[in-house]
């Protein structure tokens, strides 16, 4: 295997952002990201992005962001409509074929232009369940219930996760949720999907993330302590939600363990985990202890944007490996109604 | 909950033969169901995108200005696609160009009951842009067409200008002479973008 590390990102999530489109805003961070390592798209061998044309509301909405790419003279290009973190895993396997050294990366979405719940529904079963238009929280909704219901937590518990998250996302800048609130402050919300509360549900976000993966010695004269990525496998479950037992992620599970998340100290972990349920269960099937920080930047309930929340959260993990706080973490990515598909991303730092 | 956790064995719920029940034995089976979907958004265009939107209630024509190579974009992106560079400079073109490219349509469209085939869509550059969009051209025989045939912009009437691009109906022929397309431009060049 190679040696591939994360070198630089960029990331921009705010609420809504509605004076600029899509590309508009993602070129800053295209082009931030290149200039903050001192390289151009001349030095890049890859480029590739994750988005999605149903959030946008528009087809082939991703080639005028390629605009911003500066693809004159033609670019080596690919996009994925998934998360980034996806467009991620493709350039590091085209990066293991050893034939480029330095890869652009990015995703993004503006999903307040439309009802995301319901855009979500797109995603399931076309003839027995998207016809229904299930709401994206009510469908999280009955997994809460089943965990709540076989014992593995409790509404307090729960309570105390998004609690801890709020309090994360205070030093996150890129957070839109940060606003500290009390176990018992969230105890006392009203439910909004029952039994899910709105601290327990992801705070949609605008935004994107742009990074840049570069291979052996060139990742070291770009970066003082690149962050090394020691394993990475992406699984799927089974579609039908009847058929998957939604409180745990067999798909998590054995994507860590290929991943080999087990096989040193984790110090912290950036889970893609848009609800608390989802960080219950990702926590569980990767086996993280009490020795890891989980989500310090607040993760995605503190910003969730579509389509980029999984490769932020490689973003922030390997940053905090560059910047020397920890040496060792996880990074996950997720696609698909209640977890369906899962990325694990081991990081380290030398 | 009881599911089998191996992946490589079918989850019992896959794994039973299915049959129908005797109740529906002589049903008539369903042959195709109807599932509407509809989604709806409120676009946001973005700032140049947004600019070009209103002055099309004036009756004016902007374009994006690409801070390298100078080359201008209609309509605006709000990045230029040469160079990659953020545009930061909107200039207005004229409501007066010249054809590029034409095709003539002999097949009716379903969504424009209001286009009689045979009609001509072209890709017409307006005076003062690096590049055109797709525009119908009328008031002329299709066969009478040409590129380099010059052209001018058609609007609805003023009570009617709305934030949008059909404020202009179509384009029809000025009578100037044509305009000779290897004296005007080249798009793209690779040399423009560095």
């Amino acid at each position: 295997m190679r040696d591939i590390a994360v070198v630089a990102s960029m990331q921009r999530q705010e609420k809504s952002i509605d004076n600029e489109s899509e590309v508009e805003y993602m070129v800053p961070l295209m082009h931030g990201v290149k200039e903050s390592i001192g390289i151009t798209q001349a030095d890049v061998g890859f480029t590739c992005s994750g988005s999605s044309d149903f959030i946008a509301g528009q087809a082939f909405s991703f080639v005028m962001t390629v605009d911003g790419a500066n693809p004159v003279p033609p670019i080596s290009e690919s996009h994925v409509e998934m998360d980034g973190a996806w467009a991620l895993y493709e350039a590091w396997v085209k990066m293991q074929m050893g034939e480029i050294d330095i890869a652009l990366i990015y995703g993004y979405s503006k999903s307040s232009g439309g009802s995301l719940r319901d855009v979500l529904a797109t995603q399931m079963d076309p003839y027995y369940v998207a016809p229904l238009w299930p709401d994206a929280f009510a469908i999280e909704a009955l997994a809460a219930r089943q965990l709540i219901e076989s014992g593995k937590t409790s509404m307090e518990h729960l309570a105390e996760l998004a609690s801890r998250a709020r309090d994360h996302a205070a030093s996150n800048p890129n957070a839109v949720r940060t606003k500290a609130k009390s176990v018992a402050d969230i105890m006392a919300e009203a439910p909004l999907m029952d039994p899910l509360r709105p601290s327990d549900i992801p705070a949609s976000a605008d935004g994107g993330c742009a990074l840049i993966l570069a291979a052996g010695d060139r990742a070291r004269e770009l970066c003082e302590r690149p962050a090394w990525i020691r394993g990475i496998d992406h699984r799927t479950d089974a579609h039908t939600l009847g058929v998957r037992d939604l409180t745990t992620s067999m798909s998590a599970r054995i994507a860590g363990e290929q991943a080999g998340v087990s096989d040193d100290k984790v110090d912290f972990a950036e889970l893609y985990a848009p609800f608390t349920t989802s960080e219950l269960v990702l926590t569980e099937a990767l086996g993280l202890g009490d020795d890891t920080i989980i989500n310090p930047s607040g993760g995605a309930l503190s910003a969730h944007t579509m389509m980029a929340s999984g490769l932020i959260r490689i973003a922030e993990a390997a940053q905090r490996i560059t910047n020397g706080d920890g040496d060792r973490a996880v990074a996950t990515a997720g696609s698909g109604p209640n977890l369906q598909q899962n990325l694990v991303c081991v990081l380290e730092g030398e | 909950m009881g599911y089998n956790q191996d992946p490589n064995v079918q989850p019992a719920a896959l794994s039973g033969e299915v049959t129908m029940p005797a109740a529906l034995a002589e049903v008539e089976p369903v042959q195709s169901v109807r599932t509407p979907a509809a989604i709806e958004y409120i676009a946001t265009p973005g700032a140049s995108l947004s600019a070009y939107l209103r002055a099309m209630k004036d009756k004016k024509i902007l374009g994006d200005k690409c801070p390298v190579t100078g080359q201008v974009f209609v309509p605006p992106r709000g990045v230029s696609p040469v160079s990659g560079q953020r545009t930061t400079e909107m200039v207005e073109v004229a409501d007066a160009g010249y054809v590029e490219s034409f095709n003539i349509t002999r097949l009716p469209i379903k969504s424009r009951p209001d286009l009689n085939p045979p009609y001509v869509s072209a890709w017409v550059v307006p005076d003062g842009a690096n590049v055109g969009s797709i525009s119908l051209v009328a008031g002329i025989e299709p066969e009478d067409v040409r590129i380099g045939l010059r052209v001018r912009a058609v609007w609805k009437p003023d009570d009617e200008l709305e934030e949008s691009a059909a404020n202009i109906l179509h384009w029809e022929p000025t009578g100037e002479p044509d305009v000779v397309l290897d004296d005007l431009r080249v798009i793209g060049k690779p040399g423009d973008a560095q």
